[in-house]
């Protein structure tokens, strides 16, 4: 199996920092302030290997880091520290053209956007973050693939209504604005959105938080089914231990922006290593 | 107060120089709004200030100006600019004929006549940055131009395609010039965008309120932002039967046209270009003399 994403001490710190930081935050100090300096070390030492078609999952309660790690491997802020390497399937499938690998720290913001764009997906908990509202729901399927320099209509309005209808958004609805959807046909559009251009790697931020459970149940089927069909690598970021259960193969556990276990979700959820997830674990009902 | 108590341009010196610089990198980097601090001037912002700076920056003693607005040279924006230059500028001399003149400053219109590269064009803009709809701050319109990135504005023309089978911007088409800044071309209309691609004359644009300057150079490429397999259409001047109309004094059925509504509700369509429309009427008589 080829490895698709490599990160390495990923860390962000907030605040001026100082030397105690690191050492005076985390699980065993209980908090993730530093007592000398004031600064929010939202993660530290965060490491994984992605591989193609995985789903990874992260967990922990909220403040733990979690949306953190996604967000700057999404280039959304910067790391204060760490490396994060994008093996690049596509480029790979073109015929291993230079640029097959992406250090993705080292790229400037232009290359991050074509990354971004050609190559990752996310879908936000809060449409509201990975919609516009105020144009069409083929529009915004538009609009990604515009991005990734689709320059066809007739090729983009096709996509859109294909994506929308394998997403189970009812095609008679496909000019209508998304502020006129349910919350669960918002999170199909958005869905349909992050997977315009076919991205290879896909991050899912607590997609399914705050949906009722049928809707839940039919969102985490289909990134199920989709995942199947298209091979895609995913990372998974949830306090939903349901979600990290039907969907991961692997899974980490952070807590105060550390990583406090790691391993295949089946062995974490049946034999938790650490007390919090075992604490974790025991409380789901 | 008599006209000599003023500098020559009425810019003081320092001021035409800022300018000149402005225009300089404009050209350097074709598209690119290029900052400026745009004077006060003793008319509105919004009446041609931008345009008139750069007239003022560019102008020396021998210069033939031209000043248009919509097409005509005796429309009152264009009138008042013409008079301040004579005013400002002894020695200058004005000229409403187009292949006369050496400097044109013009408001939303580009004249029919193709103009030659011993020529400069400058156009008064409103609202230079065509990203202005989609996007409010502008430090992230800078930073979208920077990277070329245009996708929302092709949502835009995705949405109205959608909504009305067709693009529906009349005027200040989103044109991207040598292949990656995208510019309001100024309120001209879609017939008009065609004439900044590959243009012999010099074009600049100039943003009083907005203080930005940016320029089309000579041959250079000026495309129309349109999807691969929507071409860009012009107006075609088609009345209900398809035929296309002609101008009722002239007669010219090549040109620009505008709608006059008489008392009686019927309409009349007649030149945009003043000089243009006077051109072809001169030249229809001078046929009708040798033939008689």
């Amino acid at each position: 199996m080829n490895k698709i994403l490599e990160v390495r001490n990923l860390g962000k710190i907030y605040g001026p920092g100082c030397p105690q930081c690191i050492d005076s935050t985390g699980p065993e100090a209980d908090t993730n302030l530093c007592p000398h300096c004031d600064s929010l070390v939202a993660m530290h030492g965060v490491s994984f290997d992605l591989f193609e078609g995985e789903i990874l999952g992260i967990m922990g309660e909220s403040g733990s880091g979690k949306s953190t790690v996604v967000n700057t491997l999404y280039s959304e802020q910067a790391p204060s520290a760490g490396e994060a390497i994008f093996y690049d399937p596509v480029s790979a499938a073109e015929g291993g053209k230079s640029g097959k690998q992406h250090e993705l720290f080292a790229l400037n913001a232009a290359q991050q956007r074509w990354l971004r764009n050609h190559r990752f997906g996310m879908v936000y908990q809060n449409p509201q973050r990975g919609l516009n509202f105020n144009i069409t729901a083929g529009g915004n399927i538009a609009e990604r693939l515009l991005m990734s320099d689709l320059m066809d209509y007739g090729a983009i309005r096709e996509r859109a209504k294909s994506l929308l209808a394998r997403t189970e958004v009812l095609l008679s609805r496909v000019d209508d604005l998304p502020k006129n959807f349910s919350g669960g046909m918002q999170q199909r559009v958005q869905i349909a959105k992050a997977l315009a251009t076919r991205p290879p790697l896909l991050f899912l931020d607590e997609v399914t938080t705050g949906l009722d459970l049928s809707v839940q149940a039919r969102i985490l089927d289909l990134i199920l089914e989709i995942q199947q069909e298209l091979k895609t690598s995913m990372i998974v970021v949830t306090h939903d231990l349901g979600v990290i259960r039907l969907l991961t193969g692997r899974a980490i556990v952070m807590k105060y922006g550390r990583v406090i276990e790691a391993g295949l979700t089946d062995q974490i959820l049946e034999d938790p290593q650490h007390a919090y997830t075992q604490r974790l674990v025991a409380s789901a009902l | 107060m008599t006209s000599h108590a003023y500098n020559f341009g009425f810019l003081d010196e320092y001021a035409k120089k800022e300018v000149r610089r402005a225009i300089l990198k404009a050209i350097a980097i074709p598209g690119y709004q290029v900052p400026y601090a745009s004077r006060e001037m003793p008319m509105g912002r919004g009446f041609g200030t931008g345009g008139l700076q750069l007239t003022l920056a560019l102008i020396g003693p021998d210069e033939i100006v031209k000043v248009i607005d919509q097409g005509s040279d005796d429309s009152v924006n264009a009138v008042n600019l013409r008079q301040f230059i004579e005013m400002t500028c002894p020695g200058v001399s004005t000229t409403t004929c187009t292949a006369e003149c050496t400097l044109l400053q013009t408001r939303h219109r580009i004249p029919e006549l193709p103009l030659t590269a011993e020529q400069i064009i400058v156009l008064q803009v409103p609202y230079p940055d065509p990203l202005v709809v989609v996007e409010s701050s502008e430090n992230k319109r800078k930073t979208m131009h920077g990277e070329a990135d245009y996708s929302r504005l092709l949502v835009k023309l995705y949405e109205d395609i959608v909504k009305y089978d067709e693009i529906t911007i009349s005027h200040r088409y989103p044109t991207r010039i040598n292949g990656h800044y995208v510019i309001d071309p100024s309120p001209i209309p879609r017939w008009d965008v065609a004439k900044l691609n590959n243009s012999a004359a010099l074009l600049l644009f100039g943003a009083g309120r907005e203080k930005k300057i940016y320029a089309v150079p000579p041959h250079t490429r000026a495309e129309p932002l349109v999807f691969s397999d929507v071409p860009f259409r012009v107006e075609d001047f088609r009345d209900e039967a398809g035929q296309r109309r002609v101008c009722a004094r002239c007669g010219c059925a090549n040109s620009f046209l505008d709608e006059f509504v008489g008392d009686a509700g019927n309409k009349t369509y007649q030149c945009s270009d003043s000089d243009w429309c006077d051109e072809q009427l001169q030249r229809a008589e001078q046929v009708q003399g040798v033939a008689a």
